[in-house]
């Protein structure tokens, strides 16, 4: 009885000094960890679009989307953030639209651990430039041979699914934007 | 002073963790395939393991025998979350390509391994001297095994561009891995057999 006790005391400070600790720290540090994403964001956004200037942060059931204006404060995008599977884990993209919703600025890949050298190319500039003023009506679709129209991506080779899951996570995104809009 | 001697020649080369012991495998494969995220993981485990031990060295007569290792995984626990925040914070680029495997320091069986084996039994002094050495070792074991992948697979080396053509891509994938472990802990042995 005597020692079921202690390990109870012994247990329960351990974890209530631990929870102090942690959320002493949390408090500290959780203001920073939220400005750095959104500083990557922004970064992403404003690189992808050319006489972007600023942007708004706007929120609608639950879903953040950003509108992009230039410097003489017209309203020229729109970018939104939507993730889904790609071959190894999440991938997470930052889709940027121009402003009439049936091209691209381009995308940026957040977040993904596609396998080196292979599927994680789809980080590089090669593969993201391809998006850059795509057209996207009726929306975006991949080939593996060299794209013939306007609406389409070429595969990286040997890493269709990784270029397959940034597709379909980029029509998501684009989806998710419209059907915000048009409430 | 022989003691702290004898746990420092322990710690980064007789009883190295990643080498001799053969413990950690998870973050030593998964993580280094830079040279950069092998450093980084090195340095968080230095810090975690210094701390944990000299906490759990210092509590190591009131904690119950029975609950040890939840003491333990709880005070490791803390600490991991705490250098998961401050890498977030201050260091996002490190934390991202880091991902799951800095939250996961918290079941590196080096770390409980090393609080199971010595800190738990040890006076204070010794056992943080241990966490530290234990955790320099696996910090130099993490950053030639990555370099080594890095090099060989990607033509880098700390992110800078060494050549471009002949990159053994295999380095860098998980089987590039299990090789250039292989061969480390073949080369140590072949280093110890030898009479010096």
């Amino acid at each position: 009885m005597k020692q079921a006790l202690r390990i109870t005391c012994v247990l329960t400070v351990v974890c209530l000094l631990s929870g102090f600790f942690l959320s002493f720290a949390y408090n500290k540090l959780s203001g920073k960890i939220e400005e750095n994403q959104q500083q990557t964001i922004k970064k992403n956004v404003l690189a992808l679009v050319e006489n972007g200037a600023y942007m708004e942060e706007e929120t609608s059931e639950g879903e953040k989307y950003y509108l992009i204006f230039n410097k003489e404060k017209n309203l020229v995008g729109y970018a939104i953030t939507e993730e889904g599977n790609g071959y190894q884990g999440k991938i997470k993209i930052l889709v940027a639209l121009k402003s009439d919703l049936n091209s691209l600025w381009g995308i940026q890949i957040i977040e993904s651990q596609e396998t080196p050298g292979l599927g994680a190319k789809i980080n590089s500039t090669e593969f993201k430039n391809q998006f850059k003023g795509l057209i996207i009506i009726p929306q975006i679709n991949l080939t593996k041979k060299e794209p013939e129209n306007h609406n389409e991506i070429s595969a990286i080779s040997g890493a269709t699914i990784s270029s397959r899951a940034v597709v379909k996570i980029t029509n998501k995104a684009i989806k998710k934007l419209k059907r915000i809009l048009e409430k | 002073m022989n003691r702290i001697k004898k746990l420092l020649i322990e710690g980064l080369w007789k009883n190295h963790p990643v080498f001799r012991q053969l413990i950690g495998m998870c973050p030593t494969l998964a993580v280094t395939t830079s040279a950069i995220n092998g450093l980084s993981m090195g340095l968080s485990v230095i810090f975690v393991l210094t701390c944990a031990s000299f906490i759990v060295s210092s509590l190591r007569k009131i904690i119950p025998p029975q609950v040890r290792i939840a003491v333990f995984t709880i005070i490791i626990a803390t600490f991991v979350t705490l250098v998961d925040l401050f890498l977030k914070a201050y260091f996002p680029e490190i934390s991202k390509s880091l991902g799951p495997y800095v939250p996961l320091i918290i079941v590196n069986c080096i770390i409980l391994g090393r609080m199971e084996a010595f800190a738990s039994r040890n006076p204070v002094i010794y056992s943080v001297l241990d966490g530290l050495f234990m955790g320099t070792g696996f910090t130099w074991g993490l950053v030639i095994l990555a370099s080594i992948r890095e090099i060989l697979g990607g033509g880098t080396i700390f992110g800078i561009n060494l050549y471009q053509n002949g990159k053994i891509l295999v380095m860098i994938l998980p089987a590039g891995a299990f090789f250039a472990l292989g061969f480390l802990v073949a080369l140590m042995n072949l280093l110890e057999k030898r009479k010096w």
